[in-house]
């Protein structure tokens, strides 16, 4: 069975808009970022050199970081106005995110990993589609590896699966690429383009590779 | 999965850190709990077998000795007492009931009391096979030495003297016939062999003759046995020579004492160990023990004073150890708290992604919460079992070396100490909980 008659398709009106973002960490440091407009199933790149606020930004949209002001709106719901105990459910129903480094929970196997996702959420847990994924991941035989056991690229694809396992409407990335060569950079783009356009999701990807701004249209630069 | 498969795979997680805690808290616990079951079993041990008697009149010595002999039957005796002056005594309208005691020989380590009849009904000593020793060498056995020895009705065994097994003089010539086996008393009667004054009399009257051997073998049983010329009776002025025993039929004129069936010769030079002593009036608590350390030859000892002094002894120990207990258990508290917060420094990353996925503050909060507290309970269940074994070692030892059980199970502490417990490892995990719940998930993450 495909996956993408595993995974429902989901209806989007508007997957995000982000209106006049600013933040600061402090007095001196601020950001102000530009206006996002993605529509449902589309896919922007946010690019930018190091350190100009892409994982903020990032962050920002995910609900990890509070904005001074402006909005975020992810699937007509302002993100920014959620309390805490809100933001933190309805990123975990709405976006996946994958991190720059492989975040695990160390103690739990990759199954597990994918498992507590699912868990924190409240949903199933002995799930079917959890072994279609890793299966499509080419994750199967790594089921039962604790994350430390796993090498480099397995656990990005750990980290797609994981970002996926709850059917986002939005899938984060940062900096998915930028540690690998040109064959696995374009695997990897691969994957995750095909993994989103299966649940219908809109992928936000930010980085400094250059080699992924062809790939997307809907560029925004920092 | 769930916050317990969770919580479970999180301590196995950094399996030594969880065990040195896990130990550390039980030890503290199996300490404290492993006091309650022995001290509160102790205390009813010392408070039954008290019986209600009031004042135990001896030889001089001791009076700590004097109670742990006459009533506990763990000491060796003070001496003895002439059965003539005991006697004398009973005549006083204070005393109520006095039971004489003739101590000295033992069967297997249960010892052989000469005594009268009213004895076992101070512990409400019930028959439950045969009937009560009529004659001489007749003996009724408590639950436990039937239990342990095997002996039933008719059966015939013969004593040794002194009170540790196989140590003494066996009195071979005459043999002892089970009469009678008591139902379990649960007091110190189940664990003594029941006989009348004058069979304890006629033993030692015949092995008059092997006084000074049996002295050499019996040093460490110091016993003082129902005839006199006993080396270390000489200083006590005990040492005239043994009558022969009168068969002179003698008229019991001791009113006080139901069921008085011993009917003891000539008086003269006939000793006994002691004698139990309960007052008619509250009076005799102020008269008697007085009358009897300045006018007679003979000591008197109260079991409430006595064991109150023993208590008050023991308090000092018992309260140590509870304070050393306890230190170990704070320190364990401390131990969980900085390994929970320790692992929290490692773990703020993990803790952070559960935010990220979507787990709410709570969920962070129960996990961490939850580890503390698993801790604390795995800690107290291991405690309470280590202090079950200890309990019956210790009790295993009792046993053997005085017949005194401290086999017990429950005590209604352990539940106010389980919920002790769980508070802290509540607390322990209370502050890291609050400090994971407060984790800046991006910084973390984006370290």
């Amino acid at each position: 069975m495909p996956v993408s008659e595993i995974f429902c398709i989901k209806m989007n009106n508007k997957a995000l808009t982000t209106r006049n973002l600013i933040f600061s960490y402090n007095r001196s440091i601020t950001f102000g970022f530009p206006d996002i407009n993605c529509a449902p199933g589309d896919h922007c790149i946010i690019v930018g050199p190091s350190g100009c606020g892409k994982t903020t930004f990032l962050h920002l949209i995910a609900g990890l970081l509070r904005p001074d002001s402006g909005e975020v709106i992810v699937q007509g719901t302002d993100t920014v106005r959620l309390k805490n105990e809100e933001a933190d459910r309805f990123r975990g129903k709405n976006i996946g995110i994958i991190y720059q480094k492989p975040h695990f929970i160390q103690w739990l196997t990759a199954f597990e990993n994918l498992q507590i996702a699912r868990y924190l959420n409240n949903l199933a847990t002995e799930n079917e589609d959890m072994n279609h994924l890793l299966r499509s991941l080419n994750l199967e035989d790594k089921a039962k590896s604790k994350p430390s056991q796993m090498s480099q690229g397995e656990l990005q694809r750990l980290s797609i699966a994981r970002a996926v396992i709850n059917k986002p409407a939005l899938i984060l990335a940062d900096e998915p690429t930028s540690s690998l060569d040109d064959k696995n950079c374009t695997e990897a783009l691969d994957l995750l383009k095909r993994q989103a356009e299966e649940l219908q999701a809109s992928l936000v990807i930010a980085t400094h590779d250059k080699r992924l701004l062809d790939h997307f249209p809907n560029r925004i630069f920092l | 999965m769930n916050i317990f498969s969770l919580n479970r795979k999180q301590i196995k997680a950094k399996p030594l850190s969880s065990i040195l805690n896990i130990f550390l808290f039980a030890t503290g616990v199996a300490i404290i709990s492993f006091l309650f079951l022995t001290t509160e079993k102790i205390e009813n041990q010392l408070n039954n077998n008290v019986a209600g008697i009031d004042l135990v009149v001896g030889a001089k010595g001791s009076p700590l000795q004097l109670i742990l002999a006459g009533i506990y039957h763990i000491d060796h005796p003070t001496g003895n007492i002439q059965y003539k002056e005991a006697f004398e005594l009973t005549k006083n309208p204070l005393i109520k009931q006095a039971v004489p005691l003739a101590l000295g020989d033992s069967y297997r380590g249960f010892r052989i009391v000469g005594t009268d009849q009213a004895y076992p009904d101070l512990y409400q000593g019930q028959l439950k096979e045969g009937m009560l020793w009529k004659t001489d060498f007749e003996a009724n056995i408590g639950f436990k030495v039937a239990e342990k020895t095997g002996l039933k009705i008719g059966d015939s065994f013969t004593g040794v003297h002194g009170f540790i097994e196989d140590a003494g003089h066996a009195h071979d010539e005459h043999e002892y016939i089970v009469t009678g086996i008591f139902e379990e008393t649960e007091t110190v009667l189940d664990q003594l062999i029941l006989t009348n004054i004058e069979s304890v009399w006629k033993i030692h009257e015949h092995h008059h003759e092997h006084h000074d051997d049996e002295h050499m073998e019996s040093e460490g049983a110091h016993v003082a046995e129902a005839e006199g010329a006993h080396d270390h009776h000489h200083d006590q002025a005990h040492a005239d020579e043994h009558a022969p025993a009168n068969e002179h039929e003698y008229e019991h004129a001791d009113k006080h004492k139901p069921g008085h069936d011993h009917t003891p010769g000539s008086d003269d030079g006939k000793e006994i160990t002691l004698l139990l002593v309960k007052y008619t009036n509250p009076m005799g608590a102020i008269t008697l023990p007085r009358l009897v350390n300045s006018s007679t030859n003979m000591q008197a000892a109260s079991p409430a004073l006595e064991i109150n002094r023993l208590y008050s002894l023991m308090g000092v120990g018992v309260h140590t150890i509870r304070l050393i207990a306890g230190f170990i258990i704070i320190i364990s508290a401390f131990s969980i708290f900085i390994s929970l917060l320790n692992s929290l420094k490692e773990r703020r990353y993990e803790l952070a992604l559960i935010r990220s996925m979507g787990g709410n503050r709570n969920k962070l909060f129960s996990l961490v919460i939850l580890e503390g507290i698993s801790i604390a309970f795995i800690g107290y269940l291991l405690g309470l079992t280590l202090s079950r074994l200890g309990m019956l070692w210790v009790s295993y030892y009792t046993e053997t070396n005085y017949h005194y059980s401290l086999q017990q199970w429950f005590n209604i502490n352990d539940f106010y100490f389980l919920f002790v417990s769980l508070v802290i490892g509540l607390l322990s995990a209370l502050i890291p909980a609050i400090k994971a719940m407060r984790t800046d998930i991006s910084k973390t993450l984006s370290e």
